[in-house]
């Protein structure tokens, strides 16, 4: 990956649409039938509408991407841990289908000036949208490269104005059983729960996502909010976000809490450092030939030289 | 019996190849060695491979595991006949996710198997259980059945801890929905209670016999 430099200033406001205009577009092309089909998405994850997902406005931001080629849109649709859809691979694509992403709010709370309970399109209004494609490492040491497209969480939380107090972020995804078949089973503690250190948050890397592949997420990936943080484990990803609440302690997340020996707070991509019960030293690039070998896997996923400097001082044996 | 011999067995030998089949034809699919549509190992045909290859090493071992309580429950000693062809496709398919996890997960590396087997226990154990087949696969035939005579049955006993460990070595490696492996689980208990339950039947009725005998005059 390039070094991160001031490429992201080439996208002028006015190079973008805003999400509540792209909304409304998204409304004009539901009623103008046959017009996505037009686009040649052949009807694959559509969202709640029974619309192939819509496109995005968005300028490409090549220098937060990596030149590594995406993974498939099939792939990068049918291959997800989202429990709450089910623990197979294949469950959240057929299961997530019917999810409502309509109406959609986020409460923000804790220790910041500006709190309460906001609409979507409020959370996303003032954001101009970019592409990224980012190196993403399951925690199961598979990888995929995937073109979000988003906006830095960074911009989203400071409009909150966070107190001096704040020092983590906690973020929790809908609880809803009737939609998530996965919440009904006990397999994890729902609602599930990711956090981040304020520095980790508000570093220009992490990722708001509403988009992929230049279109609307689909339900399966996590929409219509989720997390993206390149260089740690993809559970942090967190999905389906309703909540984002600044803390002064760090908040107890979902996988650290199941198995507090084998997922850490940080879960930052580390080679050197193996799950308890196999290795983190390579992965199995998804989309790859199967008779192909294992990939060297990345200190920070390859994200090193950006975000090592967050780390200084810290033992991430014991941090990991 | 000539119909066993002649149809059923080849019958059941023919559908026991089935999951091998697929997951071959899958992988040369995914390869792009052939393309016979509809048999898709998905976005990780590797991983695919190697838990089919294991669940069906279990399954295998589950059923072969059934016949003599099934031959007590119908009287039927037919289910013994085929108890040697499940236990060694119990072997085949162990020896497939072996191989699938050496040479396509691992690319043949014996340094990172090596690695493996010392450092994570779910791995050792599964290797130990895949040792533990060899002897009984190798003396499965009719000719060693006959030389060891006793020795075979307490031999073949092996099975038991086989079952255990393969089932254990699932149970950890699973990252947290045990749900799958709670099902083997389950069967493998009823498996093994019912054969400590005929042995315990069976020891009872022997002492009672014994104290019957010495009692008598």
């Amino acid at each position: 990956m390039r070094k991160i430099s001031a490429d992201s200033a080439k996208i002028l406001p006015s190079d973008i649409t805003p999400y509540h205009r792209y909304l409304s577009r998204r409304t004009l092309l539901a009623g103008g039938l046959g017009l996505a089909a037009a686009q040649g998405l052949g009807g694959f994850a559509r969202n709640a509408f029974g619309q192939s997902p819509a496109a995005l406005t968005y300028v490409r931001n090549a220098g937060f991407s990596v030149a590594d080629p995406p993974n498939s849109y099939k792939d990068i649709t049918t291959y997800n841990n989202y429990y709450e859809f089910g623990t197979d691979k294949s469950d959240p694509s057929e299961n997530a289908q019917k999810f409502r992403t309509q109406p959609w709010n986020v409460t923000i709370g804790g220790e910041a000036e500006l709190t309460g309970s906001f609409s979507l399109e409020d959370i996303l209004k003032p954001h101009p949208l970019e592409e990224r494609v980012y190196r993403l490492r399951c925690v199961e040491a598979w990888s995929m490269v995937v073109p979000w497209v988003g906006f830095p969480l960074g911009d989203l939380l400071k409009r909150f104005k966070p107190t001096s107090k704040a020092k983590f972020v906690e973020f929790k995804t809908l609880f809803d059983p009737k939609q998530m078949p996965g919440e009904r089973s006990s397999v994890l503690e729902w609602p599930y729960v990711e956090g981040l250190r304020m520095d980790e948050a508000m570093h220009p890397l992490t990722l708001m996502a509403v988009g992929l592949y230049g279109k609307v997420l689909p339900n399966q990936n996590g929409a219509p909010l989720r997390l993206i943080v390149p260089w740690k484990y993809g559970f942090k990803g967190i999905k389906a976000i309703v909540s984002i609440k600044f803390t002064e302690r760090a908040p107890r997340t979902t996988w650290a809490g199941a198995a507090s020996n084998e997922y850490g707070f940080f879960a930052n991509v580390n080679p050197a450092v193996d799950h308890p019960r196999w290795s983190q030293a390579s992965e199995r690039h998804i989309g790859a030939s199967a008779f192909g070998p294992r990939q060297p896997t990345l200190a920070f996923n390859g994200y090193a030289a950006q975000v090592a400097g967050l780390y200084s001082g810290m033992d991430l044996r014991k941090f990991f | 019996m000539w119909q066993i011999r002649w149809i059923g067995k080849p019958i059941v030998f023919a559908a026991c190849l089935i999951p091998a089949l697929h997951i071959g034809i899958g992988a040369l699919n995914a390869a792009d060695v052939l393309h016979i549509g509809g048999i898709s190992l998905g976005a990780d045909p590797v991983k695919v491979m190697l838990h089919t290859c294991g669940r069906w090493t279990l399954n295998f071992l589950m059923i072969t595991l059934c016949m003599t309580p099934l031959k007590d429950l119908t009287h039927w000693t037919l289910w013994l006949r085929f108890r040697r062809m499940f236990g060694l496709f119990a072997f085949f398919y162990v020896l497939l996710h072996f191989s699938v996890y050496l040479l396509l997960d691992q690319s043949g590396k014996l340094g990172a198997l090596w690695q493996d087997i010392v450092k994570r226990p779910y791995i050792t154990i599964g290797m130990l259980g895949l040792l533990l087949l060899i002897p009984l696969a190798l003396t499965s035939t009719n000719k060693a059945q006959r030389r060891l005579g006793r020795r075979w049955t307490q031999l073949h006993r092996l099975i038991y801890a086989i079952a255990i460990l393969g089932v254990w070595h699932f149970w950890w490696q699973v990252k947290k929905d045990i749900r799958e492996p709670l099902l083997y689980v389950c069967g493998l208990t009823i498996l093994l209670g019912y054969r400590l339950w005929k042995q315990r039947r069976t020891l009872a009725r022997v002492s009672v016999a014994r104290f019957a005998r010495t009692d008598a005059p």
